[in-house]
């Protein structure tokens, strides 16, 4: 018994940060109305400047956390307010023709700098874990599923309680409403794609202490965030967590009772049998 | 990437009279010999075998001075394939359209594999330096010569190594659990313990199997699986950065077997892994062919590295440099029996090889009709102080072997 309790918790910290990253996609397309096929990417970008942030001047990447935040969300505003901003209202091949152009250039630039060798960071408490009753919990884990919880529910409280947060809903909820009331809507678009970007950047800097930055993980990472936002529901940031937490069980859960290389295999299971079930996800709305 | 290392003629003629000197070679042999023969090297140098490859990629920027010294002259042109089996029969084809006579390669049983159908097709010789997977020899292929252990020989010696541990120590596990990367490689060492366990009167059961995805970078379940089963006795086949991460988690989980074991596969002897793991490194146990280091050419190997790579260690790097190196002298060999550069010359050559003198531990270097050198022995390396340390055969032991070792606890990274 003890074993499948140490394996859902392990799922479900490990979900909670697969949540976040999945949240910096759901926010993005639940607004702005665009997938952001460049998301692993932008991920492993994170993971690098966490990476070269540890390497360089010795920081933990949890401390580093706001700095690559900020950075990623610079780097989200820039791209929406230059780059997709004239794609908006364009049919959505041409915004993926986009935003796949994006993620390659960022592929090919992060091989090109760091090469395709995984990156490792080693942290203080790497090789501890807590004791919770008979439960071993990973240290690493349990930081970066707490940090997780943290930003988002930050995130939550400024969708609900901050002016600018109740504007970009408006802009989700009511485009035209938005704009006949005043709203910019184009500068709304970039703060919440930044926005999108920073938990991406966050998502990032906490996966580096659970995962070896390498460019090749960066393509499974969109799957995984496709994966996780199309179950949790596609825009839905409630459902982008449960998603997230639901894949980190259910793979943990598999590969212990299953084949641990079966593991992926039964997270696209999983996706199949939703889109038959209930396409518009877990917490998605029906349209 | 490609480089290529040549020697000048001047180079050439004076490391051809100082190894003349040295090895008591006469002068004008090495003199009267024709134009170099041309090696392509194929080696996983960047990508999830990076770590082995650069070790190998070590062994051949040393070769051509220390063959050189031997009497042989060799042009050498190496390219990485990235780990990715699919480039790795393009660099095959694209190496021997540039006039490589003989390729040498490629550490990794699928990456050769491909390799090998390349090399038949076009009729030039492959020198295997690292690659297991007994099927590479098991084809009818002619130009193909494999200067290493199948993965059946290699899980033979290692079992049998094993037994020699438990009776030194007097210790013996009631149980052992198998876990493997669930590659070429992996899925060969499989499928050899599958087939020898039974029959080698082994002192414990083996409980189960667990194939991983070499590139997971979770391995967590995996380890809980192996807890679960209550095994206190765990045999792997890792690669490089699975080895790491598969300890970092039993730290974790406080999974402590009373020895982890590799019948021969890479990861647990290299550098990274002492440099990830720390003192967590110490007690790990691999069973695989190791260089004699009391043999001539071995010194002479070791202190041409010692001079080109400073920074690095010889003792740690020495099976991967050895095994390239050997498979570069057996190329170059041939070449100079056949006295010729063409590449079926070669291959016929190569048929014949008899080489007494080498750096890893075993008999001569010869190969079989399969061209399969069946003479290569193994011994037990564990990991003691943070460097691998040969342990038994007693005859040839360094140390006494630490079994079962120690807890995690006290250890640090």
């Amino acid at each position: 018994m003890t074993v499948y309790l140490d394996i859902v918790a392990s799922g479900v910290l490990t979900g909670l940060v697969y949540g976040l990253m999945a949240l910096g996609l759901s926010v993005i397309f639940g607004v702005v109305r665009v997938v952001n096929f460049a998301h692993g990417e932008l991920t492993v970008a994170a993971m690098y400047m966490a990476w070269v942030m540890a390497g360089s001047l010795g920081v933990d990447p949890i401390l580093t956390l706001p700095l690559i935040a900020a950075a990623l969300f610079a780097i989200g505003y820039a791209l929406q307010r230059h780059l997709v901003e004239p794609f908006i209202g364009r049919p959505e091949h041409e915004q993926f023709m986009l935003l796949l152009a994006v993620s390659i250039i960022v592929l090919n630039g992060l091989l090109l700098v760091f090469g395709p060798d995984a990156r490792h960071v080693a942290v203080d408490y790497a090789y501890d874990s807590f004791e919770l009753g008979p439960m071993l919990l990973d240290t690493v884990r349990v930081y970066a599923a707490a940090a997780a919880m943290v930003l988002a529910l930050g995130l939550y409280l400024f969708f609900r309680f901050t002016d600018l947060g109740t504007a970009i809903r408006a802009c989700a909820d009511n485009l035209l409403g938005a704009q006949v009331v005043g709203l910019d809507v184009r500068r709304l678009y970039a703060l919440t794609f930044g926005l999108g970007c920073a938990l991406v950047g966050a998502s990032g800097t906490l996966m580096v202490l659970m995962r070896d930055a390498t460019p090749i993980l960066a393509v499974q990472l969109t799957l995984l965030a496709f994966i996780v936002v199309i179950i949790g529901g596609l825009g839905s940031m409630a459902g982008a967590l449960v998603g997230g937490v639901l894949i980190g069980v259910s793979e943990a859960l598999a590969g212990f009772l299953l084949m641990p290389s079966l593991k992926s295999l039964f997270s696209y299971g999983l996706l199949i049998l939703v889109l038959l079930l209930r396409p518009e996800g877990l917490m998605g709305r029906r349209a | 990437m490609t480089y290529r290392l040549r020697s000048s003629r001047r180079a050439l003629l004076q490391g051809a009279a100082a190894a003349g000197l040295a090895a008591g070679l006469p002068l004008g042999a090495a003199r009267a010999q024709g134009p170099a023969l041309k090696i392509g090297v194929i080696l996983p140098r960047s990508g999830y075998l990076a770590q082995a490859g650069q070790s190998c990629q070590r062994g051949v920027d040393i070769a051509p001075q220390v063959l050189s010294d031997l009497g042989h002259r060799v042009e050498v042109v190496s390219v990485d394939f990235e780990s990715n089996v699919d480039l790795a029969r393009t660099q095959a084809e694209k190496l021997i359209a540039d006039g490589a006579n003989v390729l040498v390669g490629a550490f990794d049983s699928g990456g050769t594999s491909a390799i090998a159908q390349v090399c038949e097709q076009k009729a030039v010789p492959l020198v295997i330096n690292v690659a297991a997977a007994p099927q590479i020899t098991e084809q009818g292929f002619k130009y193909v010569f494999r200067n290493f252990p199948t993965s059946v020989m290699l899980v033979r010696n290692g079992l049998s190594l094993m037994k020699e541990m438990f009776k030194a120590t007097n210790v013996t596990p009631k149980s052992g659990i198998f876990i493997h990367a669930n590659d070429t490689f992996g899925q060969a060492n499989r499928g050899a313990i599958d087939r020898l366990f039974p029959t080698l009167d082994m002192p414990f059961k083996l409980v189960d199997a667990i194939a991983y995805d070499p590139r997971a970078q979770d391995l967590s379940v995996e380890v809980t699986k192996c807890k679960a089963s209550g095994a206190d006795f765990v045999i792997v086949t890792t690669r490089a950065g699975d080895a790491i991460r598969l300890i970092r988690e039993m730290v974790k989980q406080r999974y402590e077997p009373k020895g982890i074991v590799s019948p021969g596969s890479p990861g647990m002897y290299d550098q990274e892994f002492y440099d990830g793991l720390g003192g967590y490194s110490d007690y790990t146990i691999t069973n695989l062919p190791w260089p004699n280091f009391n043999a001539p050419i071995t010194k002479r190997l070791g202190e041409a590295f010692a001079k080109r790579f400073p920074q690095a260690r010889f003792g740690v790097d020495a099976f991967n440099v050895g095994f390239t190196f050997e498979a570069m002298l057996v190329a170059a060999d041939a070449a100079k029996r056949a006295g010729s550069r063409d590449s079926r010359a070669i291959a016929e050559a190569l048929r014949s090889t008899d080489i007494a003198d080498h750096v890893m531990t075993g008999g001569t270097i010869s190969f079989d009709a399969k061209g399969q050198n069946n003479n290569i022995a193994s011994a037990t390396v564990q990991n003691l102080k943070k460097t691998p340390t040969v342990v038994l055969p007693r005859e040839a032991a360094q140390a006494k072997p630490v079994f079962p070792m120690p807890g995690w606890r006290g250890r640090q990274a």
